[in-house]
């Protein structure tokens, strides 16, 4: 058996609104280095291969499964996990919120990952049909909330931003 | 009393979660553990001749390549099971940490050490496992017959387990002139329970022990497990149960803690970790059994059923796990849904070269649902009776006690729920559309009820204890061995808590991880338990506590007991309603007191033994595009009645999961195998078809609230029951829409196309 | 952790078809949703890459001077799908690319390595091949242009060469031009799925929208690669439009398909699939072509 000798890479990017660097095995994916390097336990593993969701971020303000997507990749990007959505003082921004409100969370697993997607969604500032929205948020997979609470929370901070009534269904 | 209980309290866990600061296993493991990973068998059925390490040792980085040659020879349970003192009711000891006699593609034959997991991996693929192949049996009645390959030694025909329930002469009662014979097989698949965290733990060693820190449903029954698969006193052994990414049975059983555990044992006690990947979680956890069911009815014209019988044929798979519980629960809906004087009723539980099947959600209800309520419809359809008037005129009426489990049926409760059903789907007005339709696009409406047993009394034991700390300044911690899975448990303990302790629910506090070294002994999370079995040591034990409180509140002011109260955190007079002091300032001067410090606790073990029915219907209507062989759900109701509603949000969202999980099983999930080599082929989430957010319609709770009178709380079961009906409702709308009577699920494209083709509906 | 045994990372083309020349072994990763997952199974463990995915210069849509819709190779399906461009000219690549996995899939996914991982249920290749897209490989020699159908050479297997690697996609004028298609990705579900069958059909039709000038239709899963069906589109070829002529059509692609049975689905179930999948993109064609049937 070859030997392998480590090949490791530093890699600058801005995590959460700060600028940081880490030297990284190349072999690492981002989801490895978020989550040993950084410690953000809001990054999870549930597939390691794309399927589930559970372990999105947001690169340059679009979502990516960071499990099949290489840390060094991260050079020069803007990344955002869900730690860094709280307030200085702990304080659950909207979309947290209305997952806790609308009992959008039960084993917390996939919450994370469609909490960042739903950040995507309303950061494009528009307004979304139920459709759309399902379609937005189909690449993550949850177990045991059915979708139906999160589509909700989405929708209805959706409304609040766009400072509009919530529809009747 | 009831402040609490019944309101949509925000979840206990809801801010952790939404933050993702909630630990799970991975989050709480040292990132200096040593990996684990397992090496599989690629053979359905055989025994390893030999394993050749040594290139798989040469790997860098490797500290340990153990195989099944090295382990200890003491078979084990993994079944989730309260532990029987009585052997004749023990589970079944079948398997060992790693095995020689290897029964399923998957099976584990050797596990590698490695200090990183691209080591541990490469290691794997190093290893040279020379195999003697068996012939092996994938399908429940083949591996009945008499040539069949014979899985384990001791259960010779494969058959585990068989049971039956005989009632009036069944015989005797179809020969009456006249009768309808209504026959139906009915096959459900194997599928898989698909929590987004992978089941996986951690182990070291402390102080001579054995500490497992594992996503698992059962900690003490785990601590139990890993004491027999390890040769260990169970005191040796403590589990930890961090918060866990869903569980859904699968993590009813002890899965990979006992390897996990010895392998820490065999590197000096080192922290070893053990991760299932997704493929594995798939194939070698649990799955759901896949039952295949002959229903036989008698009919009069008029919908009397005269005589029945049942036959269901349960697909073990490799190892007995659960075994015949599953079935059998199954096979016990059967007289008790429709009561019919002559029975007969068998099942079988078999061994096969599938995974091992376990605990899923319902239990053999869904499966059991699925055909009962196919069934149905096929007599209705037969008889020409609306399969609203045959179920009003057959289904368990009011007073109905089942002998066995004492349950009895106290209110209307099947019509209360079908009346809601129908008006929250328009059924009447629907079923009336869509008639007589033709053309290529039909749509369909169906309906399905569901039976299902809260918790295992009389079955196994019930009990469960819990115990009560109180703070300094009022507040308290609660703790339970019955578990938060995701399903909201503790949320719904801290209400009850309040309420039976009457302090605010905010002054609750929670433990939500077990620790068997600390936590009070329960059995964890199944069979939909914890809110009925729970409510009664809660109840139990918020009445022990404030015996104490109240007569330390009468030492504290001298007032005697029976004027005393504690109401909302406060102690009150009760003569004059005047507050006479905060719990805090009780528990503080108590815990202080240079004349007589206590520090005021409670803790108390209940023993139940009652059951209660919990139950419900689903209606669901459907769009059938035929051509297409594609069937779109267009709406879906759930009504249920789980006694009164401990928290009215949290049930809501559970119904909706088990509605979405049953869709899933109705329509696309099923965990195939290659024919030729037993190997699964679609292990992975892409190729196993659970339903994605484009997959539903909006999911549609009810409730009807008869308060349940033998539990303290008035509730029952709801974690598994909305898993229960809406299979076999989405089978009955297809049957509307198109006159096509299903006998299988998941009802995918494939099967549609085979039986459109059947029916003239579709020509090539 | 990836089990590679070297990662190099191409600044630019030149570097990149470099990096080729320098390890012929290596394997080109662009996005990784398909080589990172392979590599995780066992089946590329141990290899060597070479990163494209900092090539910026590769992304992107624009049009050439002879009306050449040029798709940079590592263009993702979700920027294909939002760009004003394709929305213009070909939208009904837009929406093909739109259905792979969810979104975040469509995020990394590109269209270089949809068509160079040569597998045919990829939901971007069956319109690429309706519309006679032009495969762009750069290499030591320079550009080399190859319609995609002699791109693919057999199941997982396409025609990139000694130090090249895939810069662009094309779509000639002449294809695009006055034309509108529709795509029907037949899957288990609605999202994160591959195909069972994808079916791609475009249309032309004559001025006053009577008679099909031109009809292409080509399906991903209905043989080992993408694949056109020639027959029914000589059938539609000059006639007038009719449902009859969608019957007639949807059936002649029976001629020209050959899917097989795996556990996925059975050849005759994909064979119905296929023809009432071509009727179906058909009409819808035609009828946004402002036909009407």
């Amino acid at each position: 058996m070859e030997k392998h000798v480590t090949q490791v890479q530093t890699v600058h990017f801005n995590l959460n609104g700060k600028d940081v660097e880490r030297t990284v095995d190349v072999r690492a994916s981002l989801t490895d280095m978020l989550r040993n390097d950084f410690r953000m336990t809001s990054v999870k593993k549930g597939c390691e291969v794309g399927e589930c969701g559970a372990c999105n971020v947001l690169i340059d303000g679009e979502a990516f499964n960071s499990c099949i997507y290489l840390a060094v990749w991260a050079e020069g990007k803007k990344i955002r996990t869900l730690e860094g959505l709280l307030g200085p003082n702990g304080e659950l921004s909207d979309i947290q919120q209305a997952f806790v409100d609308e009992a959008a969370i039960q084993c917390g697993f996939c919450t994370p990952g469609f909490i960042l997607t739903a950040v995507e969604i309303l950061e494009s500032g528009k307004e979304y049909t139920d459709a759309e929205l399902r379609k937005l948020l189909s690449g993550h997979l949850c177990r045991c909330t059915g979708y139906e609470n999160i589509l909700r929370a989405v929708k209805k901070t959706m409304y609040k931003r766009l400072g509009k009534p919530m529809p009747e269904n | 009393m009831s402040k609490c209980v019944g309101k949509s309290v925000i979840r206990v866990d809801a801010y952790e979660k939404a933050t993702g600061r909630a630990k799970y296993m991975d989050d709480l493991c040292g990132r200096e553990a040593l990996v684990a990973r397992i090496c599989h068998s690629t053979i359905a059925h055989g025994f390893v001749k030999s394993i050749d390490t040594a290139e798989a040792e040469a790997v860098p980085g490797v500290v340990r390549v153990l195989t099944c040659f090295d382990v200890p020879d003491l078979p084990f349970p993994t079944a989730g099971h309260p532990w029987s003192t009585d052997p004749g009711h023990q589970d079944v000891a079948d398997r060992l940490l790693l095995n020689r006699h290897v029964r399923y593609y998957g099976d584990d034959v050797a596990v590698v050490i490695a200090d990183n997991e691209v080591a541990a991996a490469q290691a794997v693929r190093a290893l040279k496992v020379e195999y003697e192949e068996l012939p092996f049996v994938l399908d429940v009645q083949k591996a009945m017959e008499s040539d069949a390959p014979q899985i384990h030694e001791e259960f010779p025909g494969n058959v585990l387990k068989h049971t039956d329930i005989r009632r009036g002469n069944y015989e005797e009662a179809r020969k009456e002139p006249g009768l309808i014979k209504v026959e139906g097989w009915y096959d459900t698949p194997t599928v898989q329970h698909c929590h987004i965290e992978n089941h996986g733990c951690f182990a070291y060693m402390e102080a001579g022990r054995v500490v497992v820190v594992s996503s698992t449903q059962i900690p003490h029954i785990v601590r139990r497990v890993v004491g027999q698969a390890l040769g260990l006193p169970w005191g040796k052994v403590r589990i930890v149960k961090p918060y866990i990414g869903g569980g859904f049975g699968n993590k009813q059983d002890a899965l990979y803690e006992p390897l996990c555990a010895w392998c820490s044992t065999q590197v000096g006690g080192r922290l070893v970790k053990l991760e299932c990947a997704r493929e594995e979680t798939f194939v070698s956890n649990r799955v759901r059994h896949a039952i295949r069911t002959h229903i036989i009815s008698y009919v009069r014209p008029d919908g009397t059923l005269v005589a029945r019988k049942f036959e269901a044929f349960s697909n073990q798979g490799a190892y007995a796990s659960h075994g015949h519980g599953v079935v059998a629960k199954g096979m016990g809906a059967f007289p008790q849904l429709y009561p019919c004087d002559n029975l007969e009723c068998d099942c079988w539980t078999v061994f096969t070269n599938r995974p091992a099947a376990g605990a899923m959600r319902g239990y053999g209800i869904p499966q059991a649902m699925f055909a009962g309520e196919s069934h149905i419809d096929d007599i209705c359809k037969a008889i020409n009776m609306t399969p609203l008037e045959f179920r009003r005129k057959n289904l368990m009426p009011v007073g109905y006690v089942d002998g066995f489990s004492k349950n009895e049926l106290y209110t209307d409760t099947f019509n209360q729920c079908l009346e809601k059903g129908m008006a929250a789907i328009d059924y009447e007005r629907k079923v009336a559309a869509y008639q007589n339709q033709t053309g290529p696009v039909r749509k369909g409406i169906g309906l399905a009820v569901f039976w299902y047993n809260t918790a295992v009394w009389p079955i196994s034991l019930e009990s469960s204890s819990c115990r009560m700390v109180l703070n300094q300044d009022g507040s308290l911690q609660f703790q339970t061995g019955e578990t938060e899975i995701g399903q909201g448990c503790d949320t719904a303990y801290s209400q009850m808590v309040a309420d039976a302790v009457g302090i605010p629910v905010e002054d609750v506090h929670v433990v939500s991880s077990q620790d068997t070294d600390v936590t009070p002994f329960g059995t964890g999370a199944y069979a939909s338990r914890q809110t009925y079995v729970g409510s009664f040591a809660i109840q139990q034990t918020a009445t022990a506590l404030r015996e104490r409180i109240l007569n330390i509140a009468h030492e504290q002011t001298r007032m005697p007991v029976s004027n005393l109260d504690l109401v909302d955190g406060q102690i009150v007079r009760k003569s004059d309603g005047r507050i006479l002091k905060s719990l805090g300032d009780l528990a503080t001067e108590s815990l202080y007191s240079l004349e007589h410090s206590q520090h005021i606790t409670a803790e108390t073990t209940a023993q139940i033994k009652t059951n209660a029915y919990s139950f419900g219907c689903s209606f669901a209507e459907v769009e059938v595009d035929i051509p297409m062989c594609k069937v779109k759900l267009l709406n879906i109701v759930n009504v249920h009645d789980c006694g009164r509603l401990i928290n009215p949000a949290l049930a809501e969202a559970q119904v909706h999961g088990g509605m979405s999980m049953a869709i899933g099983y109705g329509l696309s999930e099923e965990l195939k195998f290659d024919e030729k080599t037993g190997k699964p082929l679609n292990n992975n989430l892409l190729d196993y078809k659970l339903s994605t957010f484009m997959d539903h319609p909006t999911l549609q709770a009810e409730f009807v609230e008869n308060p349940e009178p033998t539990s303290p709380f008035g509730t029952k079961a709801l974690g598994e029951p909305p898993a229960c009906s809406p299979a076999p409702a989405i089978r009955n709308a297809i049957l509307n829409a198109t006159g096509v009577a299903i006998d299988c699920c998941p009802i995918t494209p494939h099967v549609l196309y085979r039986k459109f083709k059947e029916a003239g509906l579709i020509t090539d | 952790m990836y089990d590679m045994k070297a990662l190099y990372q191409a600044k630019d083309v030149a570097d990149a078809v470099a990096l080729r020349m320098a390890h012929p072994e290596a394997q080109i990763i662009a996005g990784g949703s398909d080589v990172l997952v392979q590599m995780r199974e066992g089946k590329r463990a141990g290899v060597e890459l070479i990163s494209i995915q900092g090539l910026n210069e590769l992304r992107g849509v624009s049009l050439e001077d002879d009306g050449t819709l040029r798709i940079g190779s590592l263009t993702s399906f979700s920027h294909i799908t939002r760009d004003p461009l394709i929305q213009k000219y070909i939208n009904v690549l837009g929406e093909a690319v739109d259905q792979v996995g969810g979104p975040q899939i469509r995020n990394i996914g590109t269209i270089g390595g949809n068509t160079c991982n040569g597998v045919t249920s990829a939901d971007s290749a069956s319109t690429l091949h309706a519309y006679d897209a032009i495969v762009e490989l750069t290499g030591p020699d320079g550009v080399r242009r190859q319609p995609i159908h002699d791109f693919y050479i057999k199941a997982g297997k396409v025609d990139i060469r000694e130090g090249e690697i895939q810069t662009a996609i094309l779509i000639p004028k002449e294809s695009y031009e006055n034309t509108f298609g529709h795509y029907i990705k037949y899957a288990m579900r609605n999202a994160m799925d591959i195909a069972t069958l994808g079916t791609s059909v475009n249309v032309r039709l004559s001025a006053d929208k009577k008679t099909v000038e031109r009809a292409r239709v080509a399906f991903g899963v209905a043989g080992p690669v993408p694949l056109r069906a020639a027959t029914a589109e000589a059938v539609a070829a000059g006639k007038a439009v009719s449902m009859e002529l969608a019957e007639a059509f949807s059936q002649a692609v029976k001629e020209d398909i050959n899917p097989r049975d795996s556990w996925r689905a059975a050849k005759d179930f994909r064979m119905h699939i296929a023809v009432e999948s071509a009727k179906r993109a058909f009409i819808e064609s035609v009828k946004l072509a402002g036909g009407a049937l």
